[in-house]
């Protein structure tokens, strides 16, 4: 609830009757001392994120509005890729669960892991393995629409949701990710060049139905684990409703399973066909 | 498929995921049960019907109401066939209030009528329509049932994703089996569930339901992979015996619970009752 503008409220008396009443809050400006607050820590931080610097020749409220807005900007991405982090992240896939819900829309998760990222990381240290961070992050980013969201979910693992995003599409946007890595080596440094491969898994959100986030990236991953489990540089998505039942399945179900009185129902079911079952 | 789910980095800063209703969680509103099958014909709209029956009989407020937009046949087990339904409500041609019917059993019910064929898929009228009706008893019931349609459509898994509870009813043959192990898959992937409550309906012997619900969770421990928190757990609600009664309650538009109560079928019926009832109480209860 904003403080700007009208509130209502239940006001209690000693002898428990309640009334509502409305206050209007919009004139009930707060004042600060800009000039004492501590901001050292906070410009010291922008000055090194690679921000554009803080212009000092503003007005005090603009060049308060302007370290807060740094600040939220470093919030949310990650410092190494520039990609939105982990928390951004999660506010888009609520976001867009809730569009879904409302709007039946059809919206697509990918995640993506780079395949043997420890070997680069083991084999020519850790500025290298940056490096093939940031260079992944810009090649999935040239990979998908603006309105789509990348991000660093962890480690070596990116995210992406894609909103509006058709069923007979998602597979086309996945591959051209997979083969945007696996098409040409990134120049890791100017004289080493690393071939380096993705494994993508995506799954759709249910379009109507008010779902968690959790489940939504637990689906996806499990996709990215099957793609990783049948030899890495590859996609896999989550075929549209898993209602087929294997025939391993069905041995477990109706293996052990006394078919005497199956045979009986049969037989019975000759007489009888339709009891407790309706028209 | 079977890959191992193990995450390479920390889960989600959310907590376990479980299954979240779609209204909000007051014990106040109605708990909301769906009733539903993989594979049609397996006693579905009867079970809605006589539980719900039984239920108003143990003093609670029920409303079944009719999901089965697109082909429902709840009128003709009740034997009701009134002017003014669902589909008037829809299409703002009636009040809610007046397409509420009391039924035989003691309870309210809400049917869909027949010209709802338009409704059979899921658009976003459709969608709001449900969700506004339901909202609008939510209020006023105990127990709101909600008799879904067969097989595993967007409609029918839309309103069950309104629904607290699931119950699944199946018979003992095998298609049936498949179709409500097939609906189990897939109420655990794509909503989350946690628990799903079976009935077996037309079972011959004494103990068969609970075999079969047994052998059902087998597999499922095998082959449903468990999404965030805990593995999908079937609970066994109870076995509706066969019985030739059944049939010709059926036929005769009357109601088994209240017509022929001492009967086998409707003694377990008012037993499956008496577990719904003990979940409605449970919920009430965590008003404290």
């Amino acid at each position: 609830m904003s403080l700007e503008g009208v509130v209502k409220c239940n006001a209690r008396l000693r002898n428990n009757q309640s009334f509502p009443i409305v206050v209007n809050t919009s004139h009930t400006k707060r004042c600060v001392d800009v000039e004492a607050l501590q901001l050292d820590s906070a410009r010291r931080l922008i000055a090194q994120s690679g921000l554009p610097p803080l212009s000092e020749d503003q007005p005090p409220q603009a060049y308060v509005q302007s370290v807060i807005d740094s600040l939220c900007s470093l919030s949310s991405h990650d410092a190494l890729t520039g990609l939105s982090n982990r928390r951004s992240f999660a506010n888009a896939v609520e976001q867009e669960l809730d569009r879904v819900a409302r709007s039946g829309d059809v919206a697509l998760l990918l995640m993506v892991d780079i395949d043997h990222f420890k070997k680069v990381n083991d084999t020519h240290g850790h500025l290298v393995g940056d490096t093939v961070l940031k260079l992944v992050a810009q090649r999935i980013l040239a990979c998908v629409r603006p309105m789509d969201s990348v991000s660093r979910f962890g480690g070596e693992e990116f995210a992406v949701v894609l909103p509006n995003c058709s069923h007979s599409f998602g597979h086309v946007v996945a591959e051209r990710i997979r083969l945007a890595m696996a098409q040409s080596p990134v120049d890791a440094t100017p004289s080493l060049q690393l071939s380096i491969t993705v494994s993508v898994g995506g799954a759709y959100a249910q379009p109507w139905i008010r779902s968690e986030s959790a489940i939504w990236i637990e689906r996806a991953d499990r996709q990215l684990y099957r793609a990783k489990h049948e030899g890495r540089n590859t996609v896999c998505m989550e075929p549209t409703i898993d209602t087929v039942v294997t025939t391993e399945e069905k041995e477990l179900l109706f293996g052990s399973m006394n078919f005497d009185a199956y045979d009986a129902r049969m037989a019975m079911a000759n007489l009888d066909t339709t009891d407790g079952a309706t028209p | 498929m079977n890959a191992p789910v193990t995450p390479p980095t920390a889960p989600v800063t959310k907590p376990p995921v479980v299954f979240s209703p779609a209204f909000p969680t007051d014990p106040r509103r109605a708990l909301v049960f769906a009733v539903t099958s993989g594979k049609g014909g397996v006693g579905k709209t009867f079970m809605s019907a006589n539980t719900a029956a039984a239920l108003a009989k143990r003093g609670l407020r029920v409303l079944v109401l009719d999901a089965d937009l697109g082909l429902a046949n709840l009128d003709v087990v009740l034997n009701l066939y009134p002017k003014t339904t669902l589909h008037d409500v829809f299409t703002g041609k009636a009040m809610l209030r007046d397409a509420i019917l009391k039924a035989p059993g003691g309870f309210d019910v809400l049917l869909a009528g027949s010209g709802l064929v338009e409704y059979s898929r899921l658009t976003s009228e459709v969608r709001n329509q449900f969700q506004t009706v339901l909202h609008e008893v939510l209020l006023e019931y105990d127990v709101v049932i909600l008799d879904t349609g067969a097989g595993i459509s967007d409609v029918v898994l839309y309103a069950i994703s309104l629904a607290d509870e699931v119950m699944l009813v199946s018979t003992p043959e095998p298609t049936s089996l498949t179709d409500a192990y097939a609906t189990v898959k897939v109420l655990a992937a794509q909503q989350g569930r946690r628990t799903i409550r079976v009935v077996i309906n037309q079972t011959l012997q004494p103990g068969e339901g609970r075999m079969i619900t047994t052998q059902l969770q087998r597999v499922v421990d095998r082959f449903v992979p468990a999404l965030g928190s805990g593995p999908v757990v079937l609970s066994h609600m109870g076995d509706i015996p066969s019985d030739t009664l059944v049939r010709s309650a059926v036929q005769k538009r009357q109601l088994l619970f209240t017509s022929m109560p001492g009967s086998a079928p409707a003694q377990a019926i008012a037993a499956v009752a008496g577990r719904v009832g003990d979940l409605v109480q449970r919920w009430q209860a965590a008003k404290g």
